[in-house]
């Protein structure tokens, strides 16, 4: 019965040993893939800081001015002046859709002039 | 273990044959026993009293171990620590109104020398100045073969600069990692952001402190690491301050200004959306302060804070809303300007000697009559006028958010005579900044209600203690589109935005004193649309003189005005203002009764 004690502790110690060993190394595997995880992450802040910096610096009023005299043949573009506020009523309404045609009328085109006769 | 008997019979027989106690065989067999189970214990305990040693120094052993470990060892950043919230070393960012950057960081390289491992200093000195043609080259070798163990070089270098350094290849050229304030729009709102640069410096990183303006006063916000993903967001729009610069730099050159500032604030936050001081400078690229001569000529001066000078006429509506307010007057009330006016000795004029007569208090403001504002100014009393500046914050330096607004404390007269009175009221004998004036404005504007200039987005209107009622709030809105459609600032006229606002024309005082005759600052104080006032501007023009006539004219009317008729063109579309159309005048309908 003692035997078997033993035999079954002794089981038990190299079983839980192993567990660990594979923990240990389960643990330093997840340790370095959240090392480059995190580094790739302040890479890729520090990428968007520059990134946000060099959209600031390319939209600074300053440049956008010189573009819009540069390109004023293609863009013409100004000033916002007051008159360029509309109303709403100065927007047309969408134009009402037809009437669905319930009862169509054939024409004959038979002894029409050629319009396209014409138009020559 | 064989128990030892307390009474053997061998010995209690012998003993009882000598005729002895045998009690005594007991006793002593019982003392022995006692004696041996003492001894057992006292091992045992001190058994255990050795097992809890060893095991308090271990255990303080291994504490003291850790500490030394940890006072010793480079601090990392615990690696199975799950990051919550992201936590940045760099400085935040600061952003206008609308989330546009207006400064942020730029991760960029030191260069630092450590002589000891340089292979050949002397070609590394000669290569070094050809990335760097500000290097001197002698001095370079000097401190490469000299006792000096570490040098830094260069404190910024860009991304090129690094790899032609890396491609000189000397082992002893080291770089240092550096985190470098940005200020990407430039020489934009460059007074109000101030500028940066580095504290303390280390090998692997570098504080960067702010030395001026916004950067200066929320230092400790910017810097604290907790704030690191939150940016500053400030009241100013970028668009508008854009606009703003262009228009008042176009000014100041077609008056032939030396400066010029400018305020744009919102009556009801007291949020200041544009803040202009010219000249300017490039906050990446902060000039030194100057060390001799004015103060004032270096671009560094922020005029609008610090520009401290007597504002003239612009000051005449306060005495006027004042007399209102108390009811000594109404706005038609008639008061005669005539002259001679004299208060203690001292004889008071109009303009260019004019003399006006009799004018009611609207029209005093709209001819900018300076006996009238004094009439007036004397009903009112010292006391009372100076309480009436104190609560507009005449008295004190604005509590604007950059450090510089400290600086610009209000020139007062030592003794509050009648005299300093009269004058204060006109706008003499008392300096201010623009940033006063436009706090000051815009209580007259948003109904009467105290209002703070401040440089932080505000998401509801911060009206302070109501300081004079709504009637004379209307009476000085009145009054002051009365001046633009009839009187001083005929050229503030823009279409669809009703300015109301009140010009102003100051000596500019000698240092030696006195004033000069030909050097004046030109302001105009403004808000519109003048029946529902949504924002107040400050314009002045430093030195200005518009030569198209035959004689020079200096007169703000001909300055600032124009100069703030423009930018309202300019601005108020991209504040959103729609134009609209004056409405009339209400019909004043009188209760009256036939009996």
């Amino acid at each position: 019965m003692r035997a078997v004690l033993y035999v079954l502790t002794s089981m038990a110690v190299i079983g839980l040993a192993f567990w660990a060993y594979r923990e240990n190394y389960a643990t330093q595997q997840a340790l370095s893939e959240a090392d480059k995880l995190h580094a790739n992450i302040r890479g890729a802040y520090a990428r968007l800081a520059v990134l946000k910096a060099e959209w600031a610096y390319q939209n600074r009023p300053e440049r956008l001015r010189d573009l819009a005299v540069l390109n004023f043949d293609r863009l013409g573009l100004l000033p916002l002046q007051p008159d360029q506020f509309g109303a709403v009523d100065q927007v047309a309404y969408p134009p009402a859709p037809l009437l669905p045609i319930t009862d169509p009328v054939d024409v004959s085109t038979m002894n029409a002039p050629d319009s396209q006769e014409d138009q020559l | 273990m064989i128990r030892t008997p307390l009474r053997p019979l061998a010995r209690i027989l012998d003993a009882r044959q000598r005729g002895e106690n045998p009690d005594a065989i007991e006793r002593e067999n019982k003392r022995i026993r006692h004696e041996q189970m003492r001894d057992r214990s006292r091992q045992r305990a001190e058994g255990r009293l050795l097992v809890l040693g060893v095991f308090f120094f271990c255990a303080f052993s291994v504490v003291g171990a850790r500490m030394g470990l940890l006072a010793t060892s480079e601090a990392v950043e615990p690696r199975a620590h799950a990051p919550g919230a992201v936590i940045s070393a760099s400085r935040a960012d600061i952003v206008d109104r609308n989330g546009n950057i207006l400064a942020t960081n730029f991760e960029t390289h030191a260069l630092y020398a450590q002589p000891r491992h340089m292979v050949d200093p002397a070609a590394a000195a000669k290569k070094l100045v050809g990335v760097f043609p500000d290097l001197d080259e002698e001095l370079l070798l000097k401190d490469f073969t000299g006792k000096r163990k570490f040098l830094w070089i260069k404190k910024k270098i860009s991304p090129e600069q690094m790899q032609a350094v890396h491609d000189i290849g000397d082992p002893g050229l080291l770089f240092a990692p550096r985190d470098m304030r940005l200020y990407p729009n430039g020489k934009l709102a460059a007074h109000v952001m101030g500028g940066a640069s580095f504290g303390k410096e280390g090998v692997h990183a570098a504080e960067v402190i702010g030395v001026a303006g916004v950067e200066k006063y929320f230092d400790d916000y910017l810097r604290d690491p907790a704030n690191g993903n939150k940016p500053l967001q400030l009241s100013l729009d970028l668009t508008v301050q854009a606009a703003a610069e262009q228009v008042l730099a176009g000014g100041m050159k077609l008056f032939n200004a030396k400066g010029a500032t400018s305020v744009l604030m919102d009556v009801k936050t007291g949020e200041v959306v544009s803040v202009v001081s010219l000249p300017s400078f490039d906050p990446n690229d902060r000039p030194r302060p100057a060390t001799k001569g004015d103060a004032s000529d270096s671009p560094l001066f922020n005029r609008s804070v610090q520009g401290v000078y007597e504002l003239g006429s612009a000051f005449k509506i306060f005495a006027a809303t004042q007399a209102i307010e108390l009811g000594l007057v109404n706005a038609d009330t008639v008061i005669d300007t005539a002259g001679p006016m004299k208060v203690g000795g001292f004889r008071i004029g109009e303009f260019h000697g004019k003399n006006y007569g009799k004018l009611s208090v609207a029209d005093i403001i709209v001819h900018s009559s300076n006996r009238g504002t004094g009439r007036l100014a004397l009903q009112i009393g010292a006391a009372r006028q100076q309480e009436f500046l104190k609560k507009l914050g005449f008295f004190e330096a604005t509590p604007f958010e950059i450090v510089e607004a400290a600086g610009g404390k209000p020139l007062l007269p030592k003794r509050w005579t009648e005299l300093s009175s009269v004058t204060i009221s006109y706008g003499h004998g008392m300096s201010s900044s623009p940033m006063h004036l436009a706090a000051g404005y815009a209580m007259l504007a948003n109904g009467g209600y105290q209002v703070k200039p401040t440089l932080i987005k505000q998401e509801t209107p911060q009206l302070g203690p109501r300081l004079i009622s709504a009637n004379a709030s209307a009476d000085a809105r009145r009054i002051l589109r009365k001046v633009v459609t009839d009187g001083t600032a005929s050229f503030a006229e823009v279409p669809g935005y009703q300015i109301a606002g009140k010009t102003g024309t100051a000596d500019k005082p000698k240092p030696t004193g006195g004033y000069y005759k030909d050097k004046v600052i030109a302001t105009f104080a403004s808000f519109f649309p003048a029946n529902d006032p949504k924002y107040v501007l400050i314009v002045t023009l430093d030195e200005a003189v518009e030569t198209s006539g035959a004689k020079p004219r200096r007169t703000a009317g001909w300055t600032a005005v124009p100069v703030a008729a423009e930018m309202i063109r300019r601005i108020a579309p991209l504040l959103g203002l729609r134009p609209t159309v004056e409405p009339l005048e209400e019909a004043v309908v009188t209760l009256a009764g036939n009996n």
